[in-house]
């Protein structure tokens, strides 16, 4: 069943998003020292975990300021820990975007795990050039962005970087490799690139190696998470959902499996849904390596394998320029919560919106009746207006504004609150929330603007 | 095999698009990328002759997308539809408690379809 190519490269993934399991890795590690070991010396095997989003990045940056030591991904240790003296026991290497803000702090985190857990002194090295944050870059930002750089207050400034500084990292010997904002599929392209010796101009494999990354990059969304839907789509074992390995070939071709003894299932649909996803023209998914093309994929379910295998992806030339996320502050979010129950929950549940429309003059208000019409409507209101009182008995009131000045956000959780005794009948269960405010700019630079680099960290930089 | 009727017309019947396929929502700032992946190869054509993105639009009509294409992949059996500004800013700025707008291939999959009689043991769920 467990046919073995022993030329094909593994790589598991263990961490879909900053936030996922921390049981993950373990049973990811166990399957591919399992598969290591079944097939004759040599065979390889990478551990990634992805862990960046568009608004991570901006709190590790905040954190950053906060304690130079911190900024690296809050879980690292959780997530790490369990796995990492296995892996260097076995000669897995493990390369992420962890480092977040402050892939060096990462380094000399993950340095004394090692030390800790009486593995030794692992060959660490960082990836930098993504931070564009410094005042260095200040110019260079303003020239792409123009106006909107005007009176903002910047948090984050990343490029999205590419897999040549990881391949290379990797190829000078590195055991880690701890990068911050680099492409979610880089990921994945660095290992096959520095495994197979492929040029940074081999577009064919790098558009496969770059499908198969966007495979791996979402953790267990490839195994049946984020898939379930009873009746139509069943899951087996949710609750213990498997996370995903790829298996490498040097072409670039992939079939996609996940570790041994865990739920979920790999299937066409599953790996479908995943290929597609935050795809936008299918012909050109755009990443700092290559641009890949899934027009004339296919997928094929593997009989008796558990596995799906990808095939016909191709790759043009990468763009000439790096994606870049500015996050400034955006001043203040404002929300509050209250629920009505009973005969006349939604008239109730109305009328108290309504009172809060006409009192929170000055904000622009996001009305949410949960239970009849809230994630599916808009802010403006145009499909909650379209929708008439159907009469329900258990209504939850939610509202939502923006204001940059923090009192005039705070007016809503106290009309909110004021709903107690001065609203409709009945109402109970206030909640409110005030949360600071993260908005994104984007623009393109010049790739030769964006210098990139690794370094293999002495023990002098890791102590 | 395609049952005809007396009048010529084709013998169908109305089923939500979740029994028809399967799909799922991706964000990218203030855009949304739903896809549509028939269950079986048998009803890509209905799919490919009825979910339009006229229609995508009718249905997301609330959320004014500015632009809505449609991509094929025909060796997936799947459709890609990408939905400009319909997420009111995105994950940093729209009010909505679902700010990736990840709820929304369910309402794209509750949009109505007609097929053809002959293909109903291909379609999943009650």
């Amino acid at each position: 069943m467990n046919s073995i190519d022993p030329s094909t490269l593994l790589i598991g993934c263990a961490a879909g998003f900053s936030g996922d399991r921390t049981d993950a890795a373990g049973p990811v590690v166990d399957t591919l020292i399992a598969r290591m070991a079944g097939a004759p010396a040599g065979r390889r095997a990478f551990l990634i975990f992805e862990t960046l989003a568009e608004r991570t990045l901006a709190l590790a940056q905040l954190r950053r300021r906060a304690d130079p030591d911190a900024g690296y991904e809050p879980l690292l240790d959780d997530m790490l820990r369990p796995v990492l003296a296995r892996c260097l026991a076995h000669g897995i290497r493990i390369v992420s975007n962890f480092g977040a803000a402050n892939p060096r702090a990462a380094a000399r985190h993950i340095a004394r795990m090692a030390r800790e857990l009486g593995a030794g002194a692992p060959r660490i090295a960082v990836v930098e050039g993504d931070d564009l944050s410094g005042p260095a870059h200040r110019a260079l930002l303003k020239e792409a962005l123009g106006a909107q750089m005007d009176g903002i207050r910047m948090v984050s400034a990343n490029a999205y970087i590419g897999a040549e500084p990881i391949a290379a990292a990797l190829d000078a010997g590195a055991q880690i490799v701890v990068c911050g904002r680099v492409a979610d599929p880089s990921l994945t392209v660095g290992p096959a690139m520095s495994h197979f010796g492929w040029r940074a101009d081999d577009w064919d494999r790098l558009g496969r190696a770059t499908m198969a990354g966007h495979l791996l990059e979402c953790g267990a969304q490839v195994c049946g998470g984020y898939f379930a839907d009873p009746g139509y789509k069943d899951v087996p074992g949710l609750e213990a959902v498997g996370f995903p390995i790829a298996e490498i070939d040097a072409e670039g071709r992939c079939t996609i499996g996940k570790a041994d003894a865990t739920g979920g299932l790999v299937s066409e649909a599953t790996v479908k849904e995943q290929l597609l996803y935050e795809v936008h023209d299918p012909a050109a998914y755009l990443t700092p390596d290559v641009v890949a093309d899934i027009a004339d994929a296919e997928v094929r379910a593997l009989p008796g394998t558990g596995r799906v295998g990808l095939s016909g992806v191709r790759g043009h030339a990468r763009p000439d320029s790096y994606k870049v996320n500015v996050c400034h502050e955006g001043g203040w979010l404002a929300e509050g919560e209250i629920s009505y129950a009973g005969p006349g929950a939604e008239a109730r549940a109305r009328l108290a919106a309504d009172v809060l429309r006409k009192r929170l003059v000055g904000l622009v208000l996001r009305v949410d009746l949960i239970g009849a019409l809230s994630i599916l409507g808009d802010d403006a209101g145009r499909a909650l207006a379209a929708t008439p009182d159907s009469g329900l008995r258990d209504v939850r009131l939610r509202v939502a504004a923006t204001h940059a000045d923090r009192a005039q956000a705070e007016r809503l959780a106290r009309e909110v609150t004021a709903l107690y005794t001065c609203g409709p009948a009945g109402g109970g269960g206030v909640r409110t929330a005030l949360t600071p405010r993260l908005n994104t700019l984007s623009c393109l630079l010049p790739r030769g603007a964006v210098p990139v680099r690794f370094e293999l960290l002495d023990a002098e930089a890791l102590a | 095999m395609t049952t005809i009727d007396n009048a010529g017309t084709i013998d169908t019947i109305e089923v939500p698009l979740y029994r028809a396929a399967h799909g799922r929502t991706g964000d990218k700032g203030d855009r949304s990328n739903i896809s549509v992946i028939a269950w079986h190869a048998d009803l890509y054509a209905v799919l490919v002759a009825q979910v339009t993105p006229e229609r995508v639009a009718a249905q997301f009509r609330f959320r004014a997308p500015s632009q809505v294409q449609r991509f094929l992949l025909p060796k997936l059996h799947a459709m890609n539809f990408v939905l400009d500004a319909v997420l009111d800013g995105g994950v940093n700025d729209a009010l909505n408690l679902d700010t990736h707008g990840k709820s929304l291939s369910f309402l794209l999959l509750d949009m109505p379809v007609r097929v053809p009689r002959s293909l109903e043991p291909l379609l999943a769920g009650p």
